[in-house]
């Protein structure tokens, strides 16, 4: 008999006990790592019947079959890399190409006392207590399997430290360059932000080149009593690649987060953003923005756990949908019981430009306190005529009018990017999109 | 295609010579369910082989189904086994003599709702003596309506006297391979209602099992099939305006609406099986399956539900527009009190174009009650123009209970525009507050904030029903202040 | 400068428009009074291109041009302007964006170079002036939140901006106090020329206190039923709608 292929989910079972039978590590990390491997072992990919996945194909994902990049290899030189800058921020800059640290392309500069801004394999060596007490921490025992594929086999990622009291001003932008194809990458990226201290970061991710890839990555956010953090996940992968996120979040008493998604690029994109508001006063802002154009399949699953009293969470997720595109949301808003004077607000918009695109919208409230305001309002629909007509009326053309409804639509989730230069290069590749897609007029021939 | 037809008829009438004589005289069944019980059921209703045929391929295929486990309600494991799918319609001598032998707390409950104490005794099943109007009435309804070509008869007897309108209908909207719940009644389903209103023809008056009932016990595996043709309109009442004793556990019913071109059916609910009592002990199952389609341009199917008893409730009255320009509506009020859990909501499925569908949901949880609204909105590619608009709202009473909101919204057309919008919170202490201070019982005053609450769904209810709707809402939240 | 012949319209299969005849030559000021649901508004809408709306007989022939013909965005470049009764908010889009972009648009038809941004500005805070309009309003999504009489006024701003041959106001006195109706009406005064006609659509007489029309045209159940001077609008007001219309309806 033929030695049937293995399938993904054994080859990875494999690199993953190779990996952990030749690794030297401290016990908890080798721990981490094996609660991991068996929940992979036990979930392997996640299958269209299960219910958090049934929009979301991910076999696609499974046959491909990418592989970890060999560690020891030079890194390639990446002239372009200078168009990934976001100029006019002064921050920390940490580059990752093909899951690895540049060193070339890194700048740091000087930091205030009390901020680490480093690798995770660095910190690994140089703080393993604040690694032991955080990483791996905030994850819901129950993950996925792309969530237990990256601790099985984590390596490298942003590690960023505050200590008490600590505020760094310029936002710290962490961009993962992929130039390299059929790769698996694994970013890892711990933030932890101690009481009373504020930080923004921007995790950004990119490729040169239209080879397929997949980046499966992970991050977690302790946000301490009383702090401020300001997240940006800016996702611009090429069309070819898979790309699956987790950021996982627990907002610590009167602390406040703000995330902002923004997904621009990918074939098939899968992101869970989880928020547990652990202690009573905290805030959380989720703002997503995402353009599914072509092929692109973009699905966003948020869920914002009040666990305790007195929260405030408010979540504003829009997309634009154009060609083949199609978008999935689904946010769910929990309420434990006991978590009195909870505020949730949540919506979620969706503008069709094409014949073939998709929307699936799932709001969902999951409530068990009395004494709580609670709503959430999902939409699905095109351009308004009123407007259009409006706008007709003042001499724009047709397709003018058109464009500058669906800009206005993404503004709304842009006015709140605080960051200009951001805010600028996602009003770009906005613009660029609008320009690209054929398929916008097909609707009003 | 001949030998196992023949084998299901040498089965029929083996098992019918095997001694089902004795039993039918008997009128009692073993609990269980096997193809025997599904041919006894047959042969006793005196069916066409279609008939048997079809709960038969229904029951085969139940044994390859599991219940369904997405429902956000906690269910204690039911012993199929254990359910006797067949009884004859009880003699007098089974129930209760007098209402003496009636749970107190049913008789107040009554009491506050204000019905006539014949209809009580009734209610409670107790053994009438033949002297009971609605008997006559109904007769003199069903004659009415014949003269109009109206069809409105138990299950059983459309399935004898209109056996082509049942054969081209059953199963049309929810075939037998639906889901766990329909395919079940599909095999064992007792009786129930048929409607047939002709072409063109505006049935005069609304329909109701209430005047039926009293004909033949429907149990619990209930089966509803109503047909508008062209043209034509029908509201329907369902159930009960109040309170039935029934000491079932599980309740399956299959309710399927036709709508034709420019036909119009409306189907009111107001359920109010026993929920159990304060520690969740007792109290029906109810996993029904509603569902109408809209089969013609211009056709209009409305649900409204006043759902306030039962254990735990498992239904989502649903439409699929299939004709251009045809409507759906789904108005709910949904009341969990106590242990009680209720999973319902709805599900439109856009196909014709310009089709529209609107949904309203109230739920109100107090006690330990956790009420979901589930609900799907889809539109297809074909569906031009569709619209959609969802709102649910939900009322806490009490910091133990529990309001969940699920909608599923799919669009697959660019012209569609679906609005969903959603809001949980508590009963408002200032409007308690104010009412008090007016002088009116806390009860009273939870009672009007929670009318005023529902009013939009009340509205879509015949008059009478609504009344009672409103009452009912009142018993059952009683307790939840306090 | 505009000539309606025999126009007939429906909405949804319902005929609204029974026939409509006008002429209205430049420099003039036309008003258009009638009851609710005679058609008033159809006729704005109509005239400004609103696909909802069918023309089913008749023609409307502007500036030697086939108005029917034309887009709504080719009517307004051809300086047809419509100031609405209920201007649509559109977050998003900010005041002045859209300003700048349909000046730019009609100045490209026109064949004239786009103002650059100082030019723009100086012409629009000058025409601020014209309305008495906060300048913080130009910097605010269109007509989002704002009030009634900021609406108005805004229409009457986009108007003084683009500066088109053919205006006509839909009810734009609908809704105003009195002080907010002076300013409206002084914007329109003060863009009163030559080579400019006005088509005022209104419920009530009152705006024609502040902008005196050369002729008043009563319209009633889609047709033109009565034509007169300024004191047709007075006789209206003593006698309403019914008195006035019943002689030419009689006919």
């Amino acid at each position: 008999m033929n030695n049937p292929t293995p399938d993904t989910t054994t080859r990875y079972l494999n690199v993953m006990r190779t990996r952990n039978s030749a690794a030297r590590e401290a016990t908890w990390l080798r721990a981490l790592r094996q609660s991991a491997v068996e929940r992979f072992a036990e979930t392997g990919f996640p299958m269209l019947q299960e219910e958090d996945w049934k929009y979301t194909d991910v076999r696609p994902i499974e046959r491909a079959a990418f592989m970890p990049l060999p560690q020891d290899a030079a890194l390639p030189a990446v002239p372009t890399a200078g168009q990934f800058r976001l100029d006019g921020l002064s921050g920390p800059r940490v580059v990752f190409i093909d899951g690895r640290f540049s060193a070339s392309l890194s700048a740091v500069g000087p930091l205030p006392e009390g901020a680490t801004v480093t690798t995770l394999a660095d910190a690994l060596n140089s703080q393993p207590q604040v690694l032991e007490a955080h990483l791996g921490r905030y994850l819901p025992a129950d993950g996925h399997g792309f969530a237990a594929l990256n601790t099985a086999l984590l390596a490298d990622g942003a590690f960023i430290h505050l200590g008490a009291g600590t505020r760094l001003e310029q936002p710290i932008h962490v961009l993962y360059l992929t130039t390299a194809g059929a790769a698996l990458l694994l970013p890892r990226n711990l933030i932890i932000a101690e009481r009373d201290s504020e930080v923004t970061i921007i995790e950004h991710y990119a490729a040169v080149g239209d080879m397929a890839y997949f980046t499966n990555s992970l991050t977690e956010i302790f946000a301490g009593d009383n702090s401020t953090v300001e997240h940006y996940r800016v996702q611009e992968e090429n069309r070819a690649a898979f790309h699956v996120s987790g950021v996982h979040v627990q907002i610590n008493r009167s602390s406040r987060v703000i995330s902002h998604a923004l997904d621009l690029g990918g074939r098939l994109v899968r992101n869970d953003l989880r928020a547990v508001l652990a202690d009573t006063g905290g805030e959380c802002h989720l703002n997503g923005l995402y353009f599914a154009a072509d092929r692109q399949h973009i699905d966003n699953h948020t869920h914002i756990d009040h666990a305790q009293p007195h929260c405030t969470s408010r979540e504003f997720y829009r997309g634009v949908l154009s060609g083949r595109g199609r978008a999935v949301f689904r946010g769910r808003i929990v309420v434990r019981p006991d978590a009195q004077k909870s505020d949730a607000r949540q919506v979620n918009n969706n503008l069709l430009l094409s014949r073939d695109a998709e929307a699936d919208s799932q709001p969902q409230l999951e409530i068990y306190a009395d004494d709580v305001m609670c709503s959430h309002g999902a939409t699905v629909g095109q351009l308004d005529e009123d407007a259009l007509f409006y706008l007709r009326t003042r001499a724009l053309g047709d397709a003018e009018a058109r464009d500058l409804l669906t800009y206005a639509f993404a503004r709304e989730v842009l006015d709140r990017v605080r960051l200009a230069p951001l805010r600028v290069r996602v009003e770009h590749r906005l613009a660029a999109a609008l320009r690209e897609r054929g398929a916008l007029h097909e609707v009003h021939p | 295609m001949e030998t196992p037809s023949r084998d299901i008829e040498t089965l029929v009438h083996r098992a019918y010579k095997a001694g089902f004589v004795t039993e039918l005289e008997a009128d009692a069944v073993p609990a269980g369910l096997n193809e025997d019980v599904i041919r006894l059921i047959s042969a006793k209703k005196r069916e066409p082989d279609f008939m048997l045929e079809w709960r038969l391929r229904a029951y085969r295929q139940w044994l390859t189904m599991r219940p369904p486990q997405w429902a956000h309600v906690r269910i204690a494991p039911i012993d199929f086994q254990s359910i006797v799918y067949y009884s004859a319609p009880k003699s007098k001598d089974d129930g209760p003599k007098s209402l003496a032998d009636i749970d107190p707390k049913l008789l107040e409950t009554y009491d506050k709702l204000g019905i006539p104490l014949r209809e009580r005794e009734m209610l409670a099943g107790v053994a009438v003596d033949a002297v009971f109007d609605s008997v006559s009435v109904a007769t003199t309804f069903k004659e009415k309506l014949a003269t109009m070509g109206i069809i409105f008869c138990p299950f059983s007897e459309a399935v004898q006297e209109h056996p082509e309108l049942v054969r081209k209908y059953l199963g049309s909207v929810v075939p037998y391979t639906d889901n766990f719940y329909a395919t079940l009644n599909s095999a064992v389903f007792s009786d129930g209602s048929f409607v047939y209103v002709p072409k063109g023809v505006r049935c005069p008056m609304e329909l109701s099992t209430y005047f039926r009932i009293n004909a033949s016990k429907t149990g619990q595996f209930e089966r509803t099939l109503i047909i508008a043709d062209e043209g034509a309109y029908v509201s329907y009442l369902e159930g009960c305006t109040a309170p039935m004793r029934d000491e079932n556990q599980l309740h399956a019913a299959v309710v399927e609406l036709i709508a034709l071109k420019d036909a119009q059916i409306k189907y009111s609910t107001v359920q109010n099986w026993y929920p159990g009592d304060e520690q969740g002990r007792g109290g029906i199952y109810n996993f029904v399956t509603k569902r109408g389609a809209c089969r013609g341009e211009n056709a209009k199917i409305s649900w409204t539900q006043v759902e306030t008893g039962s254990a735990i409730t498992w239904k989502y009255p649903s439409v699929i527009l299939e004709g251009d320009n045809s409507i759906g509506e789904f108005y709910s009020v949904a009341v969990t009190n106590n242990m009680q859990q209720a999973d319902t909501g709805t599900k439109m499925l856009h196909i014709g174009r310009n089709t529209r569908s609107t949904i309203i949901s109230k739920g109100i949880s107090s006690g330990h009650g956790q009420n979901t609204y589930r609900g799907l909105v889809k539109v297809l590619k074909g569906a031009e123009n569709a619209r959609n608009f969802t709102q649910c709202d939900s009322l806490l009473i009490g910091d133990q209970c529990g309001a969940h909101t699920f909608p599923y919204v799919e669009v697959r057309n660019p012209t569609a525009r679906v609005e969903h919008e959603a809001m949980t919170s508590k009963i408002s202490e200032d409007q308690l507050f104010y009412l008090q201070s007016r002088g009116l019982a806390a009860e009273d005053a939870v009672s009007m904030v929670v009318n005023g609450f529902c009013k939009t769904v009340f509205k879509e209810l015949p008059m009478e029903f609504a009344v009672e709707a409103q009452k009912l809402l009142g018993v059952s939240l009683e307790g939840a202040v306090g | 400068m505009l000539t309606i012949t025999d126009l007939h319209a429906s909405c949804d299969g319902k005929e609204i428009l029974r026939g409509i005849d006008l002429q209205i030559n430049a420099g003039e000021v036309h008003a258009i009074m009638g009851p609710n649901g005679s058609g008033k508004s159809t006729l704005a809408n109509v005239l400004a291109g609103r696909e909802r709306y069918q023309v089913t007989r008749g023609a409307v022939i502007y500036r030697d041009a086939d108005l029917l013909q034309m887009s709504p965005e080719e009517r307004a470049r051809a300086g047809v302007f419509l100031a609405f009764q209920y201007p649509v908010e559109i977050p998003g889009v900010s005041n002045i964006y859209l300003l700048k972009a349909a000046l730019n648009a009609v100045r490209k038809s026109r064949g004239e170079p786009e103002l650059d941004a100082m030019d723009f500005l100086a012409l629009v805070k000058d025409r601020l002036q014209l309305v008495a309009m906060k300048e913080e309003l130009l910097y605010r999504s269109v007509n989002e939140s704002f009030s009634g009489g900021e609406k108005k006024r805004n229409e009457i701003l986009q108007m003084a901006v683009l500066t088109p041959h053919l205006a006509i106001l839909d009810e734009t006195d609908s809704g105003l106090d009195i002080d907010a109706l002076q300013v409206v009406a002084s914007g329109v005064n003060a863009l009163r020329s030559p080579d400019r006609a006005f088509l005022l659509i209104t419920h009530y007489q009152r705006l024609l206190d502040y902008v005196v029309p050369d002729v008043v045209h009563v319209l009633v159940g889609g047709q033109i039923v009565k034509s007169g001077d300024r004191s047709l609008a007075l006789e209206l007001e003593r006698q309403g709608y019914v008195g006035v219309a019943q002689p030419s309806t009689s006919v």
